[in-house]
């Protein structure tokens, strides 16, 4: 502000600079203002919920609308695993895509691949779920589950990952759903990066005798270390609040299953499924609002921590 | 420009005419009924230029809209409590009627084979009877042969009138389930799948063998799907059918009912189907905008004089003349013109 007050003209500034500066803060307050206010009312709305459970809201695994009982503790539970497992198979395949794009697909390949990906990022999830809903849910409970099911089923300490009759969803079938939807953000992100890392880097490296794999370890993912971390955020962001997809597929019980194949849900299918049903005034329309505000701290929290991880990783 | 300009004016006028000419009413909530409201609509439109806008959104949600005045009238598939309705200033009416009947998915076995009592029914959805050829189930089921399948319950994870209308008959006929879960439009499952929909409930017992589920009647027989027979109150085993939902219809207490919130469930005729209830309009007593109200009673007045064989194209259930006529008169009384 000093600065240009400073400068050659100062008794006044062009009017359109005024006004750009104005509109461009107004934007970026927007954004806060916006985020605080749905903060805010949706704490505001599942008050009533705190009130009544206290705690018990975060702790009790119990969601029976007749009794006007409600507690979190399944949809939060069905929410991480479910977005943790999509990570798990996602990362990896995207970081196969992302690498083969920059380092090993012949170049005419390179732009059709790379458009493909950014396609599949452009699907709405409601496809995603009908195909899943179709023909994975099918696919996963007549070939996929009774196999796993019948080979590890019987296996001491991980046997009871793999048990429970096989239906086709559950939380596994939404993970892989999730993992199919968030690879085209990660991929894309992923590949957007290890394009910038400047080609001098990378030609000294391979000047030193480095393979294609160390110089992607020892130069390409070290320099983009922050954004790709920041892909995967953003791939996990979308798996967290995913609502239709997971809806389809994941079985929808209000119950904790030991099994990587039982049912569950989600935040916000819940959400999603009760809302219509849900009277104003009502604790359970305060319940799901509650729910609501939860996942924002979940979001919150999964932020933080790779802020947290990307800074250790620095300092090291 | 000149040219486009003035077309556009003409288009937005003639946009703007059409809604004056057919007059609108608004409603919305329950889905149960929504495919007859439907039809009616597009019936009434053409025979007595009301055009009814209704959106399925859901009976809480239908409530809420009506509590709050923003529609012309609610729709719920549950009654609503007597006190509510003074608060809130209601009338309620029923529409309609319709049947839930449960599907099944057992190789080799059709429509109708499958004998079936509330309280098994209960059984299957606690988790306590889990395979098909269980001694209870093979005992009412002379002659078929049942498989060695595992039951796979399956139910709608949204909340849906069609559940409340189960649950309610999943209370009547079965001590525990009333006890221990109770009737409502989304409810605390001990086993099974959601599905989302009627049409995601029955892809999912079509998809999992030894599957069951419920849907709505005219669901099922739109989509020719594998229904059971249901032993009823008189002891009788009844196919669902158009008269079996009729005959129920018929014998339920409509007199004795406050507020026309009749008790369809389980009632007491010897072909009477036992899951069949009615569905039902909440119009205000007090209206904004009275002009807009006696188009609503217009419409439904409409609907139960012409509207029967519409609804029972879709396997729903006229009003009995009677209750019609009960109904014109709470009109008369109770709205203010």
């Amino acid at each position: 502000m000093t600065q240009t007050v400073a400068a050659p003209a100062p008794s006044r500034r062009p009017i359109g600079d005024l006004a750009f500066e104005i509109l461009a803060t107004a934007a970026g307050v927007l954004v806060l203002a916006l985020l605080g206010a749905i903060i805010v009312s949706l704490f505001i709305g599942g008050l009533p919920a705190f009130r009544q459970f206290g705690v018990g809201f975060l702790t009790s695994a119990d969601w029976d609308p007749v009794q006007q009982v409600f507690g979190a503790v399944v949809p939060i539970y069905g929410t991480i695993i479910t977005s943790i497992l999509a990570l798990l198979m996602a990362v990896p395949v995207a970081f196969g895509i992302a690498f083969w794009l920059t380092e090993l697909a012949p170049t005419w390949l390179r732009r059709p691949v790379g458009t493909a990906v950014e396609l599949l990022a452009a699907v709405p999830s409601i496809i995603y779920g009908m195909w899943g809903f179709f023909i994975i849910v099918p696919f996963m409970g007549d070939y996929i589950q009774p196999v796993l099911i019948d080979w590890l089923g019987d296996l001491p300490l991980i046997g009871f990952l793999f048990q429970g009759p096989p239906f086709g969803t559950g939380i596994f079938t939404a993970a892989l759903i999730l993992a199919v939807m968030v690879i085209p953000f990660i991929a894309a992100t992923m590949r957007d990066v290890f394009q910038t890392v400047p080609p001098v880097f990378k030609e000294s490296a391979y000047g030193l005798g480095c393979t294609t794999w160390e110089v992607m370890r020892s130069i390409v993912i070290p320099y983009t270390s922050t954004s790709v971390v920041g892909g995967i955020m953003l791939g996990l962001g979308r798996a967290l609040g995913e609502t239709m997809a997971v809806t389809f597929v994941i079985g929808n019980t209000n119950r904790i299953s030991t099994s990587l194949f039982g049912p569950g849900n989600t935040i916000a299918s819940l959400v999603a499924l009760e809302f219509p049903e849900s009277p104003a005034g009502s604790l359970k329309l305060a319940s799901l609002l509650a729910l609501g505000f939860l996942l924002f701290v979940i979001s919150f929290i999964v932020l933080a921590i790779s802020r947290l991880l990307l800074r250790k990783g620095k300092v090291a | 420009m000149r040219l486009s300009k003035s077309l556009l004016v003409a288009a937005l006028a003639s946009a703007f005419a059409l809604p004056a000419a057919a007059q609108q009413i608004t409603g919305a909530g329950a889905t149960f009924p929504a495919p007859v409201y439907a039809k009616w609509g597009e019936a009434a439109k053409a025979a007595i230029g009301i055009e009814l806008n209704y959106q399925a959104i859901g009976s809480g949600g239908g409530q809420n809209q009506i509590f709050n005045r923003t529609v012309d009238f609610g729709a719920s598939d549950a009654p609503v409590d007597a006190d509510k309705l003074v608060a809130n200033k209601l009338l309620q009416f029923p529409a309609v009627m319709g049947a839930v009947v449960p599907i099944i998915n057992l190789p080799g076995i059709g429509a109708d084979q499958v004998k079936l009592t509330g309280d098994l029914i209960a059984q299957i959805y606690l988790g306590k009877v889990t395979k098909w050829n269980d001694p209870k189930i093979v005992a009412l089921n002379a002659g078929v042969t049942l498989p060695n399948l595992a039951i796979a319950p399956v139910y709608r994870a949204d909340g849906s009138g069609t559940t409340f209308v189960f649950t309610s008959y999943l209370s009547v006929a079965n001590a525990d389930w009333k006890s221990g879960i109770g009737a409502g439009s989304s409810v605390k499952w001990a086993a099974g799948n959601g599905a989302k929909g009627n049409d995601g409930v029955a892809a999912t017992v079509r998809q999992v063998k030894g599957g069951i589920g419920y849907v709505e009647n005219a669901y099922a027989t739109q989509n020719k799907l594998t229904t059971t027979q249901l032993r009823n109150k008189a002891g009788n085993f009844v196919k669902p059918t158009l008269a079996a939902f009729s005959e129920a219809a018929a014998s339920g207490d409509w007199k004795g009912a406050k507020n026309y919130a009749v008790d369809l469930i389980d009632t007491a005729g010897a072909s009477s189907w036992p899951i069949v209830s009615a569905t039902f309009i909440l119009l205000p007593t007090d209206p904004k905008d009275p002009a807009r109200s006696a188009n609503v009673m217009k419409f439904f007045d409409w609907a139960y004089k012409n509207g029967a064989d519409i609804a029972k194209g879709l396997e729903y259930i006229a009003l009995p003349t009677a209750v019609q006529d009960a109904v014109r008169a709470s009109w008369k009384s109770d709205i203010k013109g």
